[in-house]
């Protein structure tokens, strides 16, 4: 069976994320006085073949460790699609 | 005669001026490539500045999973010397053969540019001759330059006397730190100063008319390495 994941990726807070203060200032810049705390991250989706949904998860929190996450600037969720 | 190994990954782009910059120094330099597994008996392994996989994901992140990498990590665990560069810098980071991590600089530009520095430690093997607190100019060429680590980390650093390169604070007539990192750090070494990551470029500084000569004494201080007096194992 496959699963659908979504990885979010954050710059751990704390950190200073000057992409969210961009976008933040640009958002003011819009007329958008209404926003605050911006922050930027990457979103990866993928296809995970496993037995049950909680190995696909499994899996997916091992590829954030070893790669697609970086442990010491940013943390990680995962949501599996599907059954 | 030290032999010195520059490793190419997809992406690498100071490889040539890395291994001129070994040579000019009086090392005997080879290029190994990222596919390779053995380092060809080098005593000295460097890897250079480029954007190794087009920086995907992070910089760093894919090249330190290269089929050449256990190899560098085999290297350095028994006491070789290992020197990254820029984006050698980042794999190192990365790899886990250095602490902390480089992050977007904090004015989100690409900077390149020279800038001032200090040399905060030289019984490492590339900065043996410096003297401490020298000052000396130096290139950078980075879009994620800025050291960040936690503060036990930053403390241990400290504490083990482990930043090796400072970006100098404002000042008249200075090119401060050019990308926000903490404590200005522009590099580090591992405890025993054989693994060393710094930010600029020495390798873009070792001839007259590259602008500045401060980058060739990188290269000599690894030429004039003693491995024996550095503990490395037999």
């Amino acid at each position: 069976m496959s699963y659908r994941v979504y990885v979010r990726v954050m710059p751990r807070a704390g950190l200073l994320d000057p992409q969210g203060q961009a976008v933040e200032h640009a958002l003011a810049t819009l007329g958008f006085a209404e926003t605050g705390a911006v922050r930027v991250g990457r979103a990866i989706e993928l296809d995970v073949r496993a037995a049950t949904r909680a190995e696909a998860e499994t899996r997916a929190r091992e590829m954030c460790d070893r790669l697609l996450a970086n442990p010491v600037t940013e943390d990680y969720s995962v949501e599996v699609e599907g059954a | 005669m030290q032999r010195v190994a520059v490793v190419r990954f997809p992406g690498s782009n100071c490889d040539f001026d890395t291994l001129r910059a070994a040579t000019r120094a009086g090392a005997e330099a080879v290029f190994v490539w990222h596919r390779d597994t053995d380092l060809k008996g080098a005593d000295i392994v460097i890897l250079p500045g480029g954007f190794s996989y087009g920086d995907y994901l992070r910089a760093g992140a894919i090249a330190r999973f290269s089929p050449v990498m256990p190899a560098v990590q085999r290297h350095a665990a028994e006491g070789g010397a290992v020197f990254g560069i820029c984006n050698g810098f980042q794999i190192l980071c990365e790899a886990g053969l250095l602490p902390g991590a480089l992050v977007r600089n904090a004015g989100l530009h690409f900077v390149a540019k020279p800038v001032d520095l200090r040399i905060d430690r030289t019984d490492t093997v590339f900065t043996s001759e410096f003297r401490l607190g020298e000052r000396i100019r130096l290139p950078v060429s980075h879009g994620e330059g800025r050291y960040v680590a936690d503060e036990p980390t930053l403390a241990m650093l400290e504490g083990e006397g482990r930043v090796v390169l400072r970006y100098l604070p404002p000042g008249a007539g200075v090119e401060p730190n050019p990308n926000g990192s903490v404590r200005d750090i522009a590099g580090i070494c591992n405890p025993s100063g054989t693994v060393v990551g710094i930010m600029p470029h020495p390798d873009r500084a070792w001839a007259d008319a590259l602008g500045s000569t401060d980058g060739l004494r990188f290269f000599t201080s690894m030429a004039a390495w003693q491995p024996a007096a550095s503990g490395r194992s037999p």
